[in-house]
């Protein structure tokens, strides 16, 4: 399918929806509206939880917090439904900054233990405040009005929800296609992959905690308009699992899985009001909730990807756009040839009782390959991670473009030019190629937010893609930009990382354990490419265990034993050390 | 607020706090095992509750269905997991361990419906009764994804919470219960008026506290589940199966829960749903322990008592919204005190 | 028979193949070593071996079917693993550590008894350390510690992987002698090594692996004046 055909069929689409309440019944209607309100809502979750990795049980009560927001402003105090919208938004967005600020930087289960606690906290406060109504809520809720037009039937707001959906739908979208939305897409392969990268995790989380509380309220100033009563039960936790129930069985991995997952879950529940009173007149409340909740198991049992992904299978792929590769990023002058350009003195790092690197000094020249060897165990990774900022020093400095780093944060390192690749390949393996590697070119762009959910990046948008271009053909992958980076071969795997680092632009590459895991033709290939870039004037810190691999490659070789570093110099030279032919060779007689 | 109000509302708060102590201990110990961050545990507390009021006048308590229900679903699970790997022969222990085992009291209580028993024989009852739902949810529910995240076991135990819910409604009704008084004993210490009940429920959480660090530290069993907890791909290249410590420590916890529902049954009205609350709170205490530490967690426990207690006193309405916001706080600390940490995701 | 026998073996990752078609076998009583460079699939296979990843191919412990076995079973029947992180449990006392590693003969209380001081008398590291928590300990005591708890299991095979990942050489030299000497219990031994000299000179047959498969195999003897062998492993350049 080409993008031309795909943009026909969504238009097909849209014009259905238009047409909707000419063909449809006033009750089918009334089901699109809800399915369009929870969609709303469950699209932040998708973004939040299913994109962004932070899974959330608390969605319902920023639904809550403007739907309460706006009842409240129009009911009690008599202003218009749109004043309500404003402040409905306003609040929930701050509300879920503050919430954010102090529970994001929570792992795992804890942020998400810590939705349950603020969701059931929001939930006892409706309950209780006697402003709000406390358990009797708020009822007489004014319709909306548009020009004097109150849009107090189904048919009527069904237009202003639906129209609220796609534009919500489309900017998110846009959002996840630019540099931020890529950073967010990024965020579940940890931390340390992300400030390798220069992105700042937890403000990247922090704005699309808000982004979702923001659709949230969306969802729930529509909700309190259009039901015309506000109570706290549609805000419960219970229902935020209702909405994590519709991202999943949607698909938590697509935008469009909260619209699918939204209208199945609300379609499914419909019909077993409709048909659970039939098998237990007596039952029928708490069978529903026993059937939902079993469903939900089985769904997480057995299919956590959802229905998007399925459909997916069946339909045929829209055509990816070639990158519009214009113009290029500016690049930045390599230091002269041979001048130092990282230097470490007296490392020093200790975990609990043991040096794991004991007052370590080197020096990487601008131009040269030089390796970091030693046994498994000797302290190299540990000196990696020091030199990148993952773990901080004890004792000693390192310096960087004469600029003193050993204080650093890893983003601000990754920022002032050492890019680096990991030992075990982290890369996300639902995005493209060419998304990968722009991740890389994070940095070197400045595109924020606004600027891409309204695509106004799109020029700088284009130099990076051209610069990510040129790097995938410098690794020798550019004909496979649009393939998913979880489908290639590991060596390959490995090339792609180095085309990530590359388009950061850095001054130094430092490879960790590069060649581990491949054939003899891929460490060939992987090689050449390392000679190629030093050629070009690139630094590079190769830290190997594989010794044929490195003294065919590095200009000068440190090695490293039992945290010290045991000696220094060219291969040849480090070759016929007894001491390192003792240490790193096994001369155990 | 006078020193008198003061200690009632400390001794209340106490009294309340080491019914949570148990439940969270409870939580821990599941948590440890088996890294199922165990939502609907309070349940299982309530559950015992309504068991016994039950009992007390004679009738057939919900329990029992809830009971047959789960363990022919287990059954069920166990045996079409074992006909797939073609192990046939280990059928006829299933059997025994998934429905006949649980079954028995169920049955006991069932056929003897309309006889009064003792106190002693009702408390034991129902905790006979109560035993069997957590492990056999965790065979139903949790072991055939034993190996996922920490966030998806979660995600189904939230889920899971609901189901159990409906439940419980189904099979214990819309009614409130409250049991007789374990004791009538009033004590008076310095002018302050002290009821046995409250001073049982000390003793109670007290003791059960110690036995269970006993067993910790001076049993293979208790040493093998604390070897699952720190490390699971240690424990079984001993020959640890972290399936069935995970049953003990399913069994273990519910028997604390269970004996919180007993303590509570009498002071407070239980209703089906009441478990949530109960376990949230306990949960609450779990997390001040950062759901590791027991000590902490006791602690944790009887702090939320405490404020739970003295709330009630000047801000009843915004009791529980206190207690949940209590928790923010906490985890920032956590975060704070433990920062670093990493932890990555495996795509789904 | 042999005691082990791995027929054709292959274990995937996703879809990276990390050990292809994989045959090997140790008899009763046999040292037998695996050698090859980092990322060549060892501890894959171990891990494979011992039940802990999922495999093709076939396996069989002492007579019995692999697939009929999990990890639990293997190790009641004596087939242990030491793998390369060791996976001591830090929070419990070397004590517990070593009692718990004959968790699978629980029931004979006496044997227990007796095999923990068989333990504390080959490694008196440990029994000047019996009170102290696992994570207390330097890496060689670690190594001792891990050695100890497997052999309180019984075992028959023992397959080791790095033991001397991390030691100084005094501590290596130690722990091959201690391998060596276990020769004479009677236990089987599959050891794998990046220390190649070392780990040829303790056994009796080697195996080389490189990305996956099977390269080179022989008497360890042979394999120690293999050009092919001593050009990459030996540091014979």
């Amino acid at each position: 399918m080409t993008r031309l055909q795909f943009h026909l069929v969504a238009a097909a689409g849209v014009l259905l929806l238009a047409l909707a309440p000419a063909l449809l019944s006033p009750f089918s209607i009334t089901l699109m509206n809800f399915i369009g309100i929870y969609a709303l809502a469950v699209l932040g979750l998708v973004l939040l939880s299913g994109i962004g990795g932070m899974l959330s049980f608390g969605q319902a009560a920023f639904v809550g917090i403007a739907a309460y927001a706006t009842a409240w402003l129009t009911v009690k105090a008599g202003y218009s439904p749109w004043i309500g919208l404003v402040v409905g938004v306003v609040l929930t967005g701050l509300v879920a900054a503050i919430l954010g600020a102090v529970t994001l930087r929570l792992g795992g289960h804890f942020l998400s233990l810590s939705t349950i606690a603020w969701g059931l906290a929001t939930y006892f406060l409706f309950g209780n405040v006697p402003m709000l109504g406390q358990y009797n809520g708020i009822s007489e809720i004014p319709p909306i009005s548009i020009g004097g037009y109150a849009l107090s039937s189904s048919n009527s707001i069904y237009y202003l929800i639906w129209v609220f959906v796609i534009v919500s739908l489309v900017l998110s979208a846009n959002l996840l296609d630019s540099r931020e939305g890529r950073a967010v897409r990024a965020l579940r392969g940890g931390q340390v992959m992300t400030e390798s990268l220069g992105i700042n995790p937890f403000r990247v989380k922090l704005i699309t905690f808000v982004i979702a509380a923001l659709l949230s309220a969306l969802s729930g100033w529509l909700y309190a308009h259009m039901s015309r009563f506000v109570s706290p039960a549609p805000f419960d936790v219970s229902v935020g699992i209702l909405y994590l129930l519709m991202a999943m069985v949607g698909g938590m991995a697509y935008l469009s899985g909260a619209i699918v997952g939204a209208a199945v879950v609300t379609l499914l529940k419909n019909s077993i009001q409709d048909w659970l009173p039939v098998i237990s007149p007596g039952a029928s409340g708490q069978l529903e909730v026993i059937v939902f909740s079993v469903l939900f198991i089985l769904v997480l049992q057995r299919a956590r990807a959802g229905i998007v992904p399925l459909a997916l299978r069946w339909l045929p792929r829209v055509q990816p756009t070639p990158p519009l590769a214009s113009g290029s990023l500016v690049h930045r002058q390599q230091p002269e040839r041979g001048q130092p350009i990282l230097t470490i003195a007296g490392a020093t790092r200790r975990f609990g009782g043991l040096l794991a690197v004991d007052n370590v000094s080197f020096e990487v020249k601008a131009g040269e390959i030089l390796g970091l060897i030693g046994p498994n165990g000797a302290g190299k990774t540990t000196m990696f991670n020091l030199i990148t900022g993952a773990l901080p020093l004890n004792q000693g400095r390192i310096s960087f473009l004469g600029q003193d780093i050993s204080r650093h944060a890893q983003r601000q390192i990754a920022r002032a030019g050492i890019a680096r690749t990991f030992q075990h390949v982290k890369l996300r393996k639902t995005m493209t190629l060419l998304d990968t590697v722009l991740l890389g070119t994070y940095g070197r762009t400045s595109s924020g937010f606004f600027a891409g959910v309204l695509r106004l990046d799109r020029a700088e948008e284009a130099r990076a893609q051209a610069e990510a271009m040129r790097q995938l053909q410098r690794v020798g992958l550019a004909d496979r930009a649009f393939e998913l980076a979880g489908n290639l071969p590991l060596g390959n795997q490995r090339l792609l990382e180095i085309a990530r680092a590359l388009a950061a632009d850095p001054a130094l590459l430092v490879l960790d354990e590069p060649a581990a895991g491949l054939r003899s033709a891929e460490k060939a290939e992987l090689a050449h490419l390392l000679e190629a870039l030093r050629a070009e004037g690139l630094s590079i810190l190769l830290v190997e265990h594989d010794m044929d691999f490195v003294m065919g490659l590095v200009d000068r070789t440190v090695v490293m034993d039992f945290g010290a570093k045991l000696c220094e110099g060219t291969p040849a030279v480090v070759r016929s050390d007894p001491r390192v032919q003792e240490a790193y060779l096994g001369g155990v007689a | 607020m006078n020193g008198e109000i003061a200690a009632i509302l400390a001794m209340d708060g106490i009294a309340s706090g080491a019914i949570y102590v148990l439940i969270g201990l409870g939580l821990v110990l599941i948590f440890a095992v088996t890294r199922v961050i165990f939502v609907p545990f309070g349940d299982i507390a309530a559950f015992t509750a309504l068991s016994l009021a039950s009992l007390e006048t004679g009738g057939r308590p919900g329990t029992v269905g809830l009971v047959a229900v789960l363990a022919v679903l287990a059954t069920a699970v166990e045996a079409v997991a074992l006909v797939r790997n073609r192990a046939f022969h280990r059928l006829p222990r299933a059997l025994l361990f998934y429905l006949v085992l649980p079954l028995i009291p169920a049955a006991a209580v069932w056929f003897a419906a309309g006889t009064t028993f003792s106190m002693p024989v009702r408390i034991v009852l129902s905790l006979a009764l109560v035993l069997p739902i957590a492990p056999l949810l965790d065979r139903i529910v949790f072991r055939p994804i034993a190996d996922a995240s920490v966030l998806l076991l979660l995600t189904v135990a939230v889920a899971l919470h609901f189901a159990l819910s409906g439940l419980g409604l189904m099979f214990f009704g819309p009614e409130g219960v409250r049991t007789k008084p374990l004791t009538d004993a009033v004590f008076d210490v310095a002018g302050l008026i002290v009821n046995g009940q409250m001073l049982l429920i000390l003793a109670a959480s007290i003791v059960f506290c110690g036995l269970l660090f006993l067993y910790f530290e001076f049993t293979i069993q208790g040493k093998a589940l604390r070897a699952t907890a720190v490390n699971r791909v240690g424990a079984r290249l001993v020959g640890i199966r972290p399936t069935s410590t995970g049953t003990i420590a399913y069994l273990l916890a519910s028997l604390l829960a269970g004996i919180s529902g007993v303590l509570i049954a009498p002071v407070t009205t239980i209703f089906y749903d009441s478990g949530f609350l109960l376990g949230l709170k306990a949960f609450v205490g779990a997390i001040i322990g950062a759901m590791v530490s027991y000590p902490v967690t006791a602690l944790g426990a009887v702090m939320v008592g405490l404020l739970e207690s003295f709330t009630s006193f000047w801000l009843s309405a915004y009791k529980e919204v206190l207690v949940f916001s209590l928790l923010i706080p906490v985890l920032l600390w956590r975060s704070l005190a433990f920062a670093g940490t990493e932890e990555e995701e495996a795509e789904e | 028979m042999a005691l082990l026998s791995i027929d054709q073996v292959s274990v995937a990752y996703d879809k990276v193949e990390a050990v292809r078609g994989v045959s090997l076998a140790i008899e009763p009583g046999q040292i037998v070593t695996v050698i090859g460079p980092n990322g060549a699939g060892k501890t894959t296979l171990l891990g494979a071996a011992i039940g802990l990843l999922p495999w093709r191919g076939r396996m069989s412990f002492d007579g019995i079917d692999l697939r009929r076995l999990d990890v639990e079973a293997r190790i009641e029947r004596g087939f242990c693993l030491v793998p390369e992180t060791r996976e001591l449990f830090g929070d419990l006392s070397v004590s517990d550590n070593l009692l718990l590693g004959g968790y699978s003969r629980r029931r004979d209380s006496a044997g227990l008894k007796q095999s923990l001081a068989d333990v504390y008398k080959r490694f008196p590291r440990l029994d000047e350390r019996r009170n102290q928590k696992a994570s207390t300990l330097s890496g060689g005591e670690r190594q001792m510690l891990a050695l100890g708890r497997a052999l309180m299991a019984k075992p028959r095979l023992l397959m080791l992987d790095e033991p001397s990942l991390g030691l100084a050489p005094i501590i290596v030299r130690e722990v091959f002698k201690i391998i060596a000497s276990l020769r004479e219990l009677g236990v089987s031994i599959l050891l794998v090594e990046q220390n190649a000299r070392a780990a040829l000179e303790t056994a009796d047959f080697g195996y080389v692996l490189e990305t996956g498969e099977i390269v080179h195999s022989g008497a360890a003897a042979d394999l120690m004046h293999d050009p092919r062998v001593t050009a990459s492993y030996l540091g014979g350049h």
